[in-house]
């Protein structure tokens, strides 16, 4: 059996991972990336600690609701940034700087 | 052969994570991406999360990736001289290295931290290998009902603001 800690390391990288993703990435999308991939590194958390709960298994169900707000998310964020692809044409954060042409 | 399964795996997740980290593609970025949800879903599996893992696959690469992949496509810029016999490149630039360096590797000493000193000790007895489909299931439908419900109203606002949202993209010109 693989001890917690691993799990917890795994996560942690992926997390970090994302992050640096989300600060660097000049594109709406790749930051969208960077985001869905630190959600999925908090469910591997979640899960690695609802192993130790096998009757009620609420960091699974406490995942899957996660995966669930992960994939609303999602599509507000493209619908949001297909608008602001039509009015900015750009797709780089620092040039959607105001707030109103 | 768990131990190694796991490590494969962990290591194809966190290359894939680097790659999309260093990607200047980022068709190849979202392809990489698809990698990781499959190592991410593998983990669940090893640790017994079976009915996890099957909708992480269903739902993020059925689902998500190819929505991700329709809006690379959908706010790329046409060039005029484009030559179609090339495969088109979605260069993404890559802007404030060091503050991301900084943020994510400060982030993972600290969690690094944590982890090796943190002492978990376990109360509950670890999961045996039978299915968790049943369990999720009662679970779902006794004590978590509230949150599913409220997870269903919150995907059908998801589902009727995104569809309003995104229709009629240019109003006024």
């Amino acid at each position: 059996m693989i001890p917690i800690q691993h799990y917890l390391l795994v996560a942690a990288l992926l997390f970090c991972i994302g992050l640096a993703i989300v600060v660097t990435k000049r594109h709406f999308i790749g930051i969208l990336l960077g985001i869905e991939l630190m959600l999925n590194a908090v469910n591997i958390n979640l899960v690695a600690f609802g192993r130790h709960d096998p009757e009620r298994l609420t960091g699974q169900l406490f995942a899957l609701f996660v995966i669930v707000v992960a994939a609303a998310e999602v599509t507000v964020a493209l619908a949001i940034i297909l608008r602001v692809y039509g009015r900015y044409k750009t797709v780089d954060p620092d040039e959607v700087s105001d707030l109103k042409q | 052969m768990e131990a190694a399964a796991f490590y494969g795996f962990s290591a194809l997740a966190i290359f894939a994570a680097f790659f999309i980290l260093f990607s200047k593609n980022l068709i190849h970025a979202a392809f990489a991406l698809f990698l990781t949800f499959l190592g991410v879903a593998a983990l669940f599996v090893l640790a017994g999360a079976d009915f996890l893992g099957v909708s992480q696959i269903m739902i993020y690469v059925g689902g998500i990736l190819v929505l991700l992949i329709f809006g690379i496509m959908l706010t790329q810029k046409i060039t005029k001289n484009d030559n179609s016999s090339k495969h088109n490149r979605i260069e993404v630039l890559i802007r404030r290295e060091v503050w991301g360096f900084l943020v994510g590797a400060g982030l993972f000493v600290v969690m690094l931290r944590i982890i090796v000193t943190s002492d978990f000790r376990m109360k509950g007895d670890v999961m045996t290998n039978k299915s968790t489909i049943k369990t999720i299931g009662v679970e779902l439908m006794t004590s978590h009902l509230l949150p599913f419900e409220i997870a269903g109203v919150l995907l059908l606002v998801a589902l009727i603001g995104a569809a309003y949202l995104a229709m009629n993209r240019n109003p006024t010109s």
